[in-house]
């Protein structure tokens, strides 16, 4: 492991004419507590933004100050001028006596016609389920229509809010290859948060090792030797991600000395 | 023809199964059926205090009903749970209420009137108060129908689609402080919370999308109140608690329908 593998988080990211949201010394509070501390960070067009850190450390926190849903007390979130942000949350708070079919629901908050839908449901994988009752989806499947629904809007960034919370490991695996799909058919950015770790590494451009504040930040296999994020997670996950990139994505060829190891 | 106390009752009932149908839809879907139910007791503070001031228990119970309404969505969270908050503030009003009625001398006051209510008592300006919260509350849910119904289904989403779902919390409170208001002659204090869930609740079952589900709703809610009215004319029961019974009624013959067609299959 070599030193200058390390990104500090003062230089993983500049604001640059690609960048679609630019974050600096961002602070936020709730009453007495402190969730993010001088967050900077920035998401350039096309690129796939990892976040990840354990429960409490300022994920959520994060993306609700990039959605407007909490006011930041210090620091400046720039987003690129009508940017479009197809935003997918974490899950719905669906009720059983609430009637709606998955179709009706994507033309929520877009009027659009069915075709649209049928393209966008078609980009998640999706396509034979227009006339179900939302009611009636599998968690992933409804993780599927809250994707299709955020792509309507033909976005240049997606935000995913944990996704997956609440699928198998194979389910996450499958629902990340779709979105490393979509940004490939696309080209969106894509900036999401995580707890998946062994999977999301797979996929993402960088990782953003966030602990209320940016531990570390950086391509994954750099994140993953960093000792910030091995004291956060554990040496373990190295092994796993190693493992997982062995066993499913075999086409990449893998020169880092720090994923041969772990697989030996 | 509003001099016949049986017409006066049709208008006000209706009225009140016109706002109770999609206000009730969104009681169901947010799970905030115990809120109701709080909201409509507390109200009983305000009746109490109009009455020591003589004035008409609607104003009292509008003023209450939003009060509790707003001082539940500000305070929940911090320290206690919303449903915590809510059994406190409803039955510390509805104390109190009682307590202040009981210092009242002179006039006797039938509180039974407003805790089941008296359809057959209201009066033609009344009348004008039920239509006129009825068709306000209307309107409102009219108008918000898209944001209201986004920020049911998920407040991130809601705020990522520009529309802040506090704000829509409030207006739903402020409906429901409206509509408990407006129906505390009619149905009382007590089946208040019915008449907004169990037509909502019937109606699920025949709706496939959620504009079906606040018509169906509406139209159990009015077949409630007209067959409740007749019934309780020809078996001299009491209106309120009848008109109930005839949602509770539809609500059973539905779910009945409902699981022979499944098993049918």
């Amino acid at each position: 492991m070599k030193l200058e593998a390390f990104v500090t988080p003062a230089q993983a990211w500049r604001s640059n004419d690609m960048s679609l949201i630019t974050i600096e010394g961002l602070t936020v509070t709730y009453g007495s507590v402190t969730a993010l501390k001088n967050v900077s960070l920035g998401v350039n067009a096309g690129e796939i933004v990892t976040i990840v850190g354990p429960n409490g450390s300022g994920k959520t926190s994060l993306l609700k100050a990039i959605i407007g849903a909490v006011t930041p007390l210090e620091g400046s979130i720039r987003i690129k001028q009508g940017l479009k942000i197809g935003y997918v949350p974490q899950r719905l708070n669906l009720d059983p006596t609430l009637p709606i079919s998955v179709g009706k629901f994507m033309r929520l908050t877009n009027k659009i016609n069915k075709k649209l839908c049928a393209i966008a449901l078609q980009q998640a994988g999706v396509t034979e389920l227009a006339e179900k009752q939302m009611s009636e989806l599998s968690g992933g499947q409804l993780q599927r229509v809250l994707l299709a629904r955020a792509l309507l809007g033909t976005p240049e960034i997606l935000v995913l809010d944990e996704a997956t919370q609440g699928l198998d490991q194979p389910g996450s695996a499958d629902f990340y290859r779709q979105i490393e799909k979509v940004r490939k058919e696309t080209g969106c950015a894509v900036l999401m948060i995580s707890h998946d770790l062994h999977v999301v590494m797979s996929t993402s451009d960088r990782v953003i090792c966030l602990n209320g504040h940016i531990c570390c930040s950086g391509a994954p296999e750099t994140v993953v030797a960093t000792p910030e994020y091995q004291e956060l997670f554990g040496t373990e996950t190295n092994g796993a991600l190693a493992l997982y990139r062995h066993s499913h994505d075999h086409k990449h060829d893998h020169s880092s000395s720090e994923n041969s190891e772990a697989i030996n | 023809m509003l001099d016949d106390f049986m017409t006066r009752a049709f208008i006000a009932g209706l009225g009140l199964a016109l706002v109770s149908a999609p206000l009730g839809c969104f009681v169901v879907w947010r799970r905030m059926a115990y809120f109701g139910d709080a909201t409509a007791h507390a109200a009983m503070l305000g009746v109490a205090l109009s009455l020591a001031v003589q004035t008409d228990v609607f104003y009292g119970a509008l003023i209450f009903a939003i009060i509790m309404a707003w001082a539940t969505t500000q305070l929940s969270g911090r320290n206690y749970a919303m449903d915590t908050l809510l059994g406190v503030f409803a039955h510390s009003f509805l104390a109190v209420g009682l307590v202040i009625v009981s210092f009242l001398s002179g006039v006797r006051i039938d509180l039974m009137a407003y805790l089941f209510g008296d359809i057959l008592a209201v009066s033609a300006s009344d009348l004008g108060i039920i239509w006129a919260g009825t068709l306000i509350v209307l309107g409102l849910i009219a108008s918000r129908w898209k944001p209201l119904f986004l920020s049911t289904l998920n407040e991130e989403l809601s705020y990522a689609s520009g529309f802040n779902p506090k704000r829509e919390q409030l207006f739903l409170t402020i409906a429901l402080g409206i509509t408990v208001a407006v129906s505390i002659k009619v149905v009382g204090v007590l089946l208040i919370t019915a008449m907004l869930i169990i037509p909502a609740a019937a109606a699920r079952n025949l709706a496939r999308n959620p504009e079906l589900m606040v018509f169906v709703a509406g139209l159990v809610s009015c077949i409630s109140v007209i067959a409740g009215l007749r019934s309780s004319y020809i078996f001299d029961t009491p209106p309120g608690p009848t008109i109930v019974c005839v949602a509770l009624f539809i609500f059973i013959v539905l779910n009945l329908f409902k699981t022979l067609r499944r098993l049918a299959h």
